[in-house]
């Protein structure tokens, strides 16, 4: 797996660290415009677009980083995502409409409950290499799932409804979307810049440099485990990040959370935009969010055509969306 | 009639049953996987789809063509076969160079093509499947019934994995294949043409996943969604199992298949997670796999 382990996610990320001026804050200028410029547009979205699409495009972007994280980054296919983004959603629900908590603590314990469970089954997954780590996160995300249906708390094939959005902090009503959008977009940019911080900090370099070759990472005395297992729980924490926050949006937590078709588009979504790319994911969740929305009518098509991206990206369209453009301007994204 | 831990014999022989049926499929999904990940180094993710394909071209043969079980027996491994040979050359032949994930998300978009196509043409609600009528009615066992049918999955799928052992453990074309597995450059330069024995082999494993399809026909509903959750479970009978060994491909599925009959009977709430469950185990004892070897 090692040897061959650069191809998974490399050719779309030179090394970043030289690249472009450094700003004051230490990230490249080019970096720093663009997350001004989501910045704006975040906040001027809004008043031209339906703020519950724009929230649930934040929510997968969110989802595909934390993803892009361990994929991109440190070259771990996990093939059960859906695992920390559903049971954090569960939680999160279930918080908010049994234990009756502020949106802020119900979203924690979703990303406590996802932390705890990344923990476990990263120390398990992480026991294996290559293609037997991406099935071992799926069978374990399958595990989940069976949990979810049969659990008394979850709601069976109902899933949690009508979970209260409530008062943030105590006096922010988040019953409008319109007030919810601008914390939902507070979420999603600190996620996205946190995990910017990660990647781009020392030990975001002995990442990439387990991506590129673990047995090196290994011989220069770098516990290879301990990192890997380090990034998958943190992937698994902004994934329970993305997902209590998508419960506490459509205040819903459903079995389509769990299931392996959204592990199945999470990687899609890092595939198409550019994995290993820092604004891919967020490219490609606004690209599948999109075609489900106007898709959502045509049944199956919506399957067949996400199995056609995945066909078309995997032998045609490996950099990505991101990837291919910062070949072309020449500056890593 | 005498009691084992207070159920009754028919429901707990009947629940064996059930496990050993399931364990048949999963024994010819897991080889199946097996001899494709060994000599073209990737998970076949459409392998499901393609048990689910089987059971849709045996129905469509009857009901199209009004070819019945037997035929379809032998008809359908070689259509679906053929069919995986194409993928083979026309997609996954472009990818041995690079990342074997690369391999794992091409078959998984395959699979939700073929599942999604299914689902728009005929629904999810599942369409009948009738037993062969040589094989109607059952035998009583005096401790059991035994339906005949379900006793000709069972003999019919260990039947297959006896021949498929024999034929790669001793046959001169299994060993070019075992040696393919071991060094694809050096048995290339002995004369041996490596990329079509690749080619016939993801076409075997299809046809293996196809035939399993057919056997499984009369037992489930033929269903757009019947691979898809079986696959998963097989791909945790795979991580428990090592893909190392065939014959420890084959003990792994049935046996897992009597433990989660057996669990269904004793603590039925967990029947559905206990193969997971096991994985975990096997992660933290013998992380290679019980057949595997340490890589």
């Amino acid at each position: 797996m090692s040897a061959a382990n650069h191809t998974a996610a490399s050719h779309a990320a030179p090394a970043p660290v030289a690249a472009g001026r450094a700003s004051a804050t230490g990230m490249p200028r080019h970096h720093a415009a663009i997350f001004l410029a989501l910045l704006a547009a975040g906040l001027a979205a809004p008043f031209f677009l339906y703020p519950v699409f724009l929230m649930k495009v934040m929510c997968f972007a969110l989802f595909a980083c934390a993803f892009n994280l361990l994929l991109g980054y440190t070259g771990l296919l996990s093939f059960g995502h859906a695992a920390y983004f559903g049971s954090a959603s569960y939680i999160s629900a279930h918080a908010a409409k049994v234990w009756g908590l502020p949106p802020e603590l119900a979203i924690l314990s979703g990303v406590a409950a996802a932390t705890v469970l990344g923990l476990v089954i990263g120390a398990l997954a992480i026991r294996r290499q290559g293609i037997y780590f991406a099935m071992v996160t799926l069978a374990f995300a399958q595990m989940v799932f069976f949990f979810s249906l049969q659990a008394p708390f979850t709601g069976g094939e109902d899933g949690i409804q009508a979970v209260p959005r409530g008062m943030l902090f105590g006096f922010i009503n988040l019953r409008s979307d319109f007030t919810l959008y601008f914390v939902v977009l507070a979420i999603a940019l600190g996620g996205m810049l946190a995990i910017y911080r990660i990647i781009h900090s020392p030990f975001g370099q002995v990442l990439k440099a387990i991506r590129e070759n673990e047995a090196r990472a290994t011989s220069l005395g770098y516990r290879v485990n301990r990192y890997k297992l380090a990034t998958f729980v943190l992937s698994a924490a902004f994934a329970g990040l993305a997902g209590g926050t998508k419960a506490i949006v459509f205040q819903l937590a459903s079995l389509t959370d769990v299931h392996w078709s959204m592990s199945g588009e999470v990687v899609l979504m890092t595939l198409i935009g550019g994995m290993g790319t820092v604004f891919g994911p967020i490219v490609g969740a606004a690209v599948i969010v999109t075609m489900q929305n106007y898709l959502a009518t045509f049944g199956a098509w919506v399957t067949i055509i996400q199995g056609v991206i995945f066909v078309v990206c995997v032998l045609l369209f490996r950099e990505g969306i991101i990837g291919v453009f910062q070949k072309w301007i020449k500056k890593p994204l | 009639m005498f009691e084992l831990l207070g159920i009754p014999p028919q429901a707990l022989f009947g629940q064996l049953l059930l496990g050993l049926i399931n364990g048949s499929f999963y024994a010819i999904l897991s080889l199946g996987l097996a001899v494709i990940f060994g000599l073209l180094n990737i998970i076949n993710f459409a392998h499901g789809a393609q048990y689910m394909l089987g059971a849709f071209v045996a129905w469509m043969l009857l009901n199209y063509l009004g070819i019945g079980y037997w035929w379809a027996l032998l008809i359908v491994p070689i259509v679906v076969g053929a069919f995986g040979i194409v993928l083979e050359r026309l997609m996954i032949a472009r990818l041995y160079h690079l990342d074997h994930l690369y391999g794992l998300l091409l078959t998984f978009g395959l699979a939700l093509i073929i599942q999604g196509l299914l689902r728009n043409q005929y629904g999810i609600s599942g369409l009948p499947y009738s037993i062969p009528p040589q094989l109607a009615g059952g035998q009583n066992l005096g401790f059991m019934f035994l339906p005949n049918y379900r006793g000709w999955v069972v003999v019919a799928s260990l039947a297959v994995c006896v021949a498929t052992w024999f034929v790669i453990e001793k046959t001169r074309l299994g060993a070019y294949l075992r040696a393919a597995t071991e060094n694809p450059t050096l048995v290339g330069a002995f004369g041996i043409n490596v990329p079509r024995m690749i080619t016939l082999t993801y076409g075997f494993g299809v046809a293996l996943a196809a035939f399993a399809g057919v056997l499984a026909a009369p037992v489930y509903s033929v269903n757009p969604n019947m691979g898809a959750d079986l696959i998963i479970v097989v791909f945790a009978v795979v991580v428990i199992g090592g893909m190392g060994s065939i014959l420890g491909s084959i003990v792994t599925g049935f046996g897992l298949g009597l433990v989660e009959g057996l669990t269904k009977v004793f603590y039925p709430e967990a029947s559905s997670v206990v193969i997971f469950v096991i994985m975990a185990i096997v992660l933290l004892v013998k992380p290679a796999g019980l057949f595997g070897r340490a890589a």
